[in-house]
């Protein structure tokens, strides 16, 4: 009894310290630093387009790199995104135009995440079936060039790092960096005690972050596999994550209605963008070009827009006839696209 | 030996090898028997180092990092080859075992200097005071009671003692004092002046130039950024000047700088670096036939591109060479990424050949909305493989292409 009475001590006055450390690193003066900052404009983003084609609730969408546009913008394709919805399809649209460019069927319908290789050569899917299915998009006709298979949980979030790596989260706690070659999986990422959700990578592609079921975000080394920082504040699962431009902070989003800007060098949370009038959970989330904006999809169907440095709600993206599910802004921050489980995509700005 | 310049954020772990021979040598000159001959004099213990040059080049590596230390001029961290008065720190103090110097003992420090004499402080003491008051101004009374607890217990030493132990922790501050320079900022501001950097370059923030295609379906915005451009706009150019990283992301920004480096003569460091981002994103299988090419071309002694490279990197990247993986060239690139960004990037963006670019690059007109509603383009989505139906594109867009009122461009501050 008196061993375990000590370690408890030790261990909570360890957890004592490391917080009086964090407050000396930390920032509580976020509200000061910003406040010589102009505010935002109150932000009246209109839809633009909005993009039909889906027979049944969209879990995700992501937009391609600029890469593409050389090769593609002489015949006038612009802004190509790819979509997944439950009805069984993966459409890749140009949606400046509104044209389905293509339309990938899956072998399984029950979807839940999809992304775009930076090459534009690729895309992936999976969800239920505990797989991710990669296509080629630039074959006469488009052919699955792997089946990753060895997850134990369902496909939350996959990320393309080039043609020959992608990252996956799974609902078996895991996250794996595959090699697309062998269709192996070359690290597993272990350290999450609940069902990853979702994932973000490093605009150097070193490292990326994971969100979990267990209200946790934690940093991982690509090369080594080790999580080398774990942030916690959420109370709910943490659906959506995201690295800001600068790569020096990330932005959760969670089921506990809000979301959270983490400091990855003061290694805790600087900002909570939270509503007492906001009391459902945030699905998506995607930031603006300078990461000034930050667009959250919700599920009382509205996408919310929040000032990052000041922590306050600029604007609303309203016309969703159900829960937004996905979101994203496109690498040159034109716009910012919404997807929701009434089976359209929409485009503001 | 080397021993790296101390960086912010702790480079520990490289310099604990160094470290540890350097104490190792410490610990052996203060041996009663074969160590260096020490003096009492009043409580003073001299050393008198070797009038050698190699005896005396490690001798100021002591002095640097703290493990002696001058009794005449504390301030002067320098080793004399006279006569002059020093003294072994005390291992409490070593570095191996203080690292990092929290900001918290600092204060603590400051203080108590500030309460036993007034205005003993010199003038960045006095500055690092007052910025450390600022930022962790939250934990001050803390500070102070520390610092006052601290002068009480040695007020109760002997005098001696007191006067050695105040000497040895001036001397661990002159050396191991956290820098207050500007990089040191919280957080929140780094984030501010990002943001305000980066707003022009925000079409949603600030719209953009000539007109942004979502509102105006003008995509002339799209053919003024395309890698193939002649000539490029002006927020494009002044971004290549934000990182490195923005100026290499960037194709043409990468064919603007290589043109500089040529001329430098040093347009082998990026072609280096574009190889190894080759090799680390590319296929597994030609990994070893990449490095391989890699080896030849740049590392290869007599190699048509030799990269300067360090030679304890170079032993490195050689030695695991024989086993090529993916990540088998970081090391090198890095050195090299870091040549580039602290040499050449700096003198690049003050060059000719990139003030006259910039001085070229054009900032486009704004396109006028077109005034007849009926030039706007038809659009229809394709129709969907799954219905036999075709499906408009109309309700999303009818509204904002028709309208007269102005949504174009920069004037889109909504």
């Amino acid at each position: 009894m008196g061993e375990m009475e000590q370690m408890k001590k030790e261990a909570e006055a360890l957890k004592t310290q490391i917080e009086a450390a964090r407050k000396a690193v930390g920032d509580t003066d976020m509200a000061s630093a910003a406040s010589g900052v102009a505010p935002a404009p109150r932000v009246q983003l209109k839809t633009r387009r909005t993009l039909k084609g889906h027979l049944a609730k969209i879990y995700a969408m992501h937009w391609s790199t600029d890469n593409n546009l050389s090769s593609l913008s002489s015949i006038g394709v612009f802004r190509l995104m790819v979509s997944a919805s439950q009805d069984g399809k993966l459409l890749i649209w140009d949606s400046h135009s509104g044209n389905k460019v293509n339309a990938v069927p899956l072998k399984s319908s029950w979807v839940m995440t999809c992304a775009y290789a930076p090459s534009g050569n690729l895309v992936a899917s999976g969800g239920l079936d505990n797989m991710c299915t990669v296509y080629n998009l630039k074959t006469p006709v488009i052919k699955t060039v792997k089946e990753l298979d060895a997850h134990t949980g369902y496909l939350s979030c996959a990320r393309f790092l080039s043609d020959t790596e992608i990252l996956t989260s799974s609902g078996d706690t895991t996250c794996a960096l595959w090699d697309l070659e062998t269709g192996k999986q070359k690290t597993v990422f272990l350290n999450h005690v609940g069902d990853c959700m979702c994932l973000s990578l490093s605009p150097d592609m070193n490292t990326f972050v994971s969100g979990a079921c267990d209200s946790l975000a934690k940093l991982w080394d690509i090369r080594d596999g080790q999580c080398k920082q774990t942030f916690q504040g959420h109370t709910s699962d943490i659906n959506a994550i995201s690295f800001y431009p600068s790569a020096n902070a990330i932005i959760t989003g969670s089921d506990d209605c809000t979301c959270k800007m983490y400091d990855l060098r003061a290694d805790q949370e600087v900002i909570s963008y939270q509503d007492a009038a906001l009391n459902s959970g945030v699905t998506s989330l995607a930031l603006s070009m300078s990461g000034r904006l930050i667009f959250a999809g919700y599920d009382d169907f509205n996408c919310n827009i929040w000032d990052s440095l000041k922590g306050e709600k600029v604007g609303v993206l309203s016309g969703h006839d159900n829960r937004v599910s996905c979101t994203g802004v496109p690498e040159d921050g034109m716009c910012v696209c919404t997807g929701s489980w009434d089976s359209f995509l929409k485009i503001w700005n | 030996m080397t021993i790296n310049t101390l960086s912010q954020d702790g480079v520990q772990r490289q310099q604990m090898p160094c470290l540890t021979k350097m104490e190792r040598m410490i610990i052996s000159m203060q041996d009663p028997d074969m160590g260096i001959k020490l003096r009492n004099q009043r409580l003073l213990i001299t050393v008198i180092p070797h009038a050698m040059t190699e005896a005396l080049h490690i001798g100021q590596l002591f002095v640097k990092y703290g493990y002696i230390y001058p009794l005449k001029e504390p301030r002067n961290l320098i080793l004399k080859a006279d006569d002059s008065p020093y003294r072994f720190q005390t291992p409490y103090y070593w570095m191996s075992t203080r690292w990092p110097a929290s900001e918290l003992d600092y204060a603590i420090y400051l203080a108590k200097k500030n309460i036993r004499k007034q205005g003993e402080l010199i003038e960045y003491e006095k500055e690092c005071y007052n910025a450390l008051h600022k930022r962790i101004n939250h934990t001050w009374d803390f500070v102070v009671m520390q610092a006052r607890e601290q002068l009480r217990a040695s007020k109760q030493r002997r005098k001696a003692d007191r006067i050695v132990l105040e000497c040895q922790e001036q001397a661990y501050w002159l050396v191991n004092r956290p820098p207050v320079s500007t990089a040191h900022y919280p957080p929140s501001k780094r984030y501010v002046k990002y943001c305000e950097q980066y707003q022009p370059h925000d079409p949603i923030m600030q719209g953009c130039l000539p007109s942004n295609p979502w509102i105006t379906d003008d995509i002339m915005f799209w053919n003024m950024h395309s890698e193939t451009v002649a000539v490029p706009t002006k927020l494009r150019v002044e971004r290549w000047s934000f990182s490195f990283m923005e100026l290499l992301n960037d194709s043409m920004g990468r064919k603007e700088f290589l043109t500089y480096l040529e001329k430098e003569f040093s347009a082998e460091n990026l072609c280096f670096w574009q190889a190894c981002e080759d090799v680390r994103h590319g296929e597994t299988s030609k990994i070893p036939e990449k490095v391989d090419e890699v080896y030849k071309q740049f590392l290869a002694p007599g190699a048509s591109r030799w990269v300067n490279i360090d030679s304890k990197t170079m032993e490195k990247t050689l030695e695991g060479l024989k086993r090529p993986h993916r990540f088998v060239l970081d090391d090198a690139q890095m050195h090299i990424y870091f040549l580039m960004k602290k040499d050449s990037y700096p003198r690049y963006l003050k060059s000719e050949l990139y003030k006259n670019l910039l001085a070229r690059a054009i900032v486009p007109q704004e396109t006028k909305k077109s005034v007849f509603p009926f030039m706007r383009r038809q659009r229809h989505s394709s129709p969907s493989p799954a219905l036999a139906t075709q499906i408009g594109e109309d309700d999303g867009k009818g509204k904002n292409s028709n309208s007269v009122k102005s949504n174009s461009g920069t004037a889109s501050r909504l």
